[in-house]
């Protein structure tokens, strides 16, 4: 998610205070074993497994990164867990089937995706009060908050669209069409772009914030795999405007897209169904859930190579990493 | 910079003021479904019927979807069904349905209905068979506007017999019940079984009247007597005797075809792929399983939807255009992206092999290749049929 701003400014107040004792910390939710996985990213190695509601799916850090929320779909629920103690603090209420959400800069509004309802549920985190429900398209999916907070956009697999939500008046103001099964959405950092990946259309879009029109759709092509096994789910911009990372699902495979001319420039070879992603934080790495692999991949970027699998639970999905 | 963004905002809250900056055109599409009523016949698997609104729930889910879909785009899709035991009323509700404008029709009939249908409405009108698996329509009628959107009994055998071959189960006894339909999945077998490289080492016709609900431990090994076999393969469309083969025959192999392990168009079982959001749709909305017609006749509205919307026009040449072209793609739940084949309009899928409670497998098997789409290893590619590739 689109938090980049405040990790740097908290990463930097916690280097000035502990002067980096503590190793980075990633977080993995396993779809199929209602666990989290947490991984020291100094040794590269799971250090705990904390059971959780039942299939979790989408999951972020709070702002201040002493919380992590949890989407647990099959529980109807978004559960809060307290990072000090990896104890379930509290559930908030997500409507039915949360899939995937976004925590607004405000660090109290989160926008959650329903897939059985098609519905956007807006929580306020602290009251867990629900502060509105909008309907958007058939299973909603992806969920992204511009960085600068006016919008929230929502995609819906079935209905093929991005749904562009006015964060202020928590109302859909537009929608724009994109191609088959839109999985994740990814703003750039100054909120200008939104990059939105296309699972079954096997491309992704770039789409102008503004106009909310697609200015450049990118697509793959990877040799020895069917075009057909192509299908982009996870992106992820680095901070420095220089790369776009999208996980082809199927394909087993990460592509390097330029973020200024769109060209795609590499394909890393990860593990099997490669899902979502996260950098560490100076972004040297990129972690990569393999869901049918049911492992990790760390991504060097310097080398733009996988160095190392760590086997966590059955069907990992997000993940994420607390500096 | 700041500032900017600030201004954007503002700039947008405008353009909300207005209306959206996409801009769309209120459209209403009429979709017409007909489905004949089939009596099977007295069955003695008569335990767990199967529903009498298979297809029409998955049409009805269909169009609560588009409209979901609609909604945003000002497209509103309207579903006129029938549901009839005599064809005659279906074909002239066809045809004053055609009369008054509409020009979608999603049929889930038998194949001679089929093809009074395709008689009856004009060139322009777009016909979706969901209902029929017979090899013939996909062999032999070339008609243009004619879709299928149900797999062929040659996709559903081509699946299982990539699969046989994949695990080594060379060697069949095959069991044919009496109705022409199951002669007819037989021979789409023995296509197959030719196909792929496997033999048959026995065929029976089932021709037996006792009730094997009581018999079938004392008389099923003794008509499934033979040397060797690896695999017993069963024809039996409509349930009536091959639930009684699996655990009875005269050697403990598994069997597969129309019980046992089955190829289907769609099952309960299928998860993948983001279908299990379809799966508690459907429940929700009918209160029952998705199954094979329920999911063709889905797939035929979600066609029509899917190119309504990306044309922005109720025009059914267009549409039709469209669907044929390669810019055409159904996010089906199917692993793939679902197009037609452009010689004789069969949607090409990925086939699933199931048994009533669990997914065994998806074919098209790995290593089953094909020089322009794996799919195409599944039931009839352009040279074994009489039709051209462009169905002009």
């Amino acid at each position: 998610m689109n938090f980049k701003k405040s990790l740097t400014a908290l990463a930097v107040g916690s280097l000035l205070a502990s002067s980096a004792l503590y190793a980075e910390t990633a977080y993995v939710s396993n779809e199929k074993d209602d666990t989290i996985s947490i991984i020291d990213l100094d040794t590269m190695t799971v250090t705990d497994t904390i059971d959780v509601g039942e299939r979790p799916r989408g999951i972020i850090l709070s702002k201040d990164n002493s919380k992590l929320y949890i989407c647990a779909s099959d529980s109807d629920t978004v559960q809060v867990m307290d990072l000090a103690t990896n104890q379930i603090i509290k559930e908030l209420p997500s409507g039915e089937d949360p899939e995937q959400f976004a925590l607004h800069p405000n660090n109290r509004h989160l926008y959650i995706s329903n897939e059985d309802d098609a519905l956007v549920t807006i929580v306020d985190t602290e009251t867990s009060e629900v502060l509105a429900q909008i309907d958007v398209g058939v299973e909603p999916e992806g969920m992204a908050v511009s960085p600068d907070g006016t919008m929230a956009v929502n995609t819906s697999e079935t209905t093929n669209m991005v749904h562009w939500i006015d964060t202020e008046k928590h109302e859909l103001v537009d929608n724009t069409l994109v191609d088959q099964r839109p999985r994740h959405v990814e703003f750039s950092k100054d909120s200008k772009l939104l990059w939105a990946s296309a699972e079954i259309g096997a491309t992704v879009s770039v789409i102008d914030t503004a106009s909310r029109k697609i200015i450049k759709k990118i697509t793959f092509e990877i040799k020895g795999v069917h075009k057909d096994k192509i299908q982009p789910v996870g992106v992820k911009l680095s901070d420095d405007g220089r790369y776009a990372f999208v996980a082809l699902g199927p394909a087993n495979h990460v592509a390097v897209v330029n973020a200024k001319t769109y060209e795609v420039e590499d394909y890393i070879l990860v593990g099997r169904r490669v899902w979502h992603m996260e950098f560490n934080q100076d972004q040297s790495l990129l972690l990569a859930t393999n869901g049918i692999s049911g492992d990790v991949s760390i991504i060097d970027i310097s080398k733009m190579k996988a160095i190392k699998t760590i086997k966590v639970g059955r069907y990992p999905w997000g993940v994420v990493i607390k500096p | 910079m700041f500032h900017n963004h600030r201004k954007n905002a503002l700039a947008i809250t405008v353009t909300a003021l207005l209306g959206s900056s996409n801009v769309y055109s209120e459209i209403e599409v009429n979709i017409s479904y007909l489905q004949q009523e089939i009596d099977q016949g007295p069955v003695l698997s008569n335990i767990l019927p199967e529903p009498e609104d298979a297809g029409l729930q998955g049409a009805k889910l269909a169009i609560q979807d588009s409209n979901t879909t609609g909604r945003f785009l000002k497209h509103k899709y309207q579903l006129q069904e029938l549901v009839d035991e005599d064809p005659e009323v279906l074909l002239s509700k066809a045809k004053a349905q055609y009369d008054a404008g509409i020009r979608y029709f999603v049929v889930n009939t038998d194949d001679q209905t089929i093809s009074k249908f395709t008689e009856t409405l004009g060139k322009d009108a777009l016909i979706f068979n969901a209902g029929s698996t017979t090899n013939a329509l996909r062999q032999h009628m070339c008609t243009p506007n004619l879709f299928h959107t149900i797999p062929s009994r040659a996709m559903l055998t081509d699946a299982l017999a990539q699969w046989l071959k994949a695990k080594r189960l060379q060697k069949i006894f095959m069991i044919t019940g009496a109705t022409p339909e199951d002669k007819a999945y037989s021979n789409s077998f023995k296509r197959s079984v030719k196909r792929f490289g496997l033999s048959i080492v026995e065929e029976k016709d089932w021709s037996f009247d006792t009730d094997l609900r009581r018999t079938a431990q004392s008389e099923m090994p003794l008509f499934t007597q033979h040397r060797d076999y690896d695999v017993v393969f069963v024809a039996d469309e409509r349930g009536d005797f091959g639930e009684y083969v699996l655990y009875n025959t005269w050697l403990p192999r598994p069997v597969v075809g129309t019980q046992g392990l089955m190829p289907v168009a769609w099952h309960r079982v299928v998860e993948q792929y983001g279908a299990a959001q379809l799966q508690s749709r459907f429940e929700k909305s009918s209160g029952r399983w998705m199954n094979g017609k329920d999911y063709s006749a889905w797939a035929a509205v979600r066609t029509v939807a899917e190119a309504v919307t990306r044309t922005q026009t109720n025009d059914a040449s267009t549409n039709e255009a469209y669907i044929k072209s390669d810019q055409f793609q159904l996010a089906g739940f199917k692993g793939r992206k679902l197009d037609f084949r452009s010689w004789n309009g069969q949607l090409r899928q990925t086939i699933p092999l199931v048994h009533p409670r669990s997914l065994v497998s998806l074919s098209p098997q790995e290593g089953f290749l094909h020089p322009t789409n794996e799919l195409d290893t599944l039931g009839f590619d352009q040279k074994e049929t009489d039709c051209t590739e462009t169905r002009k």
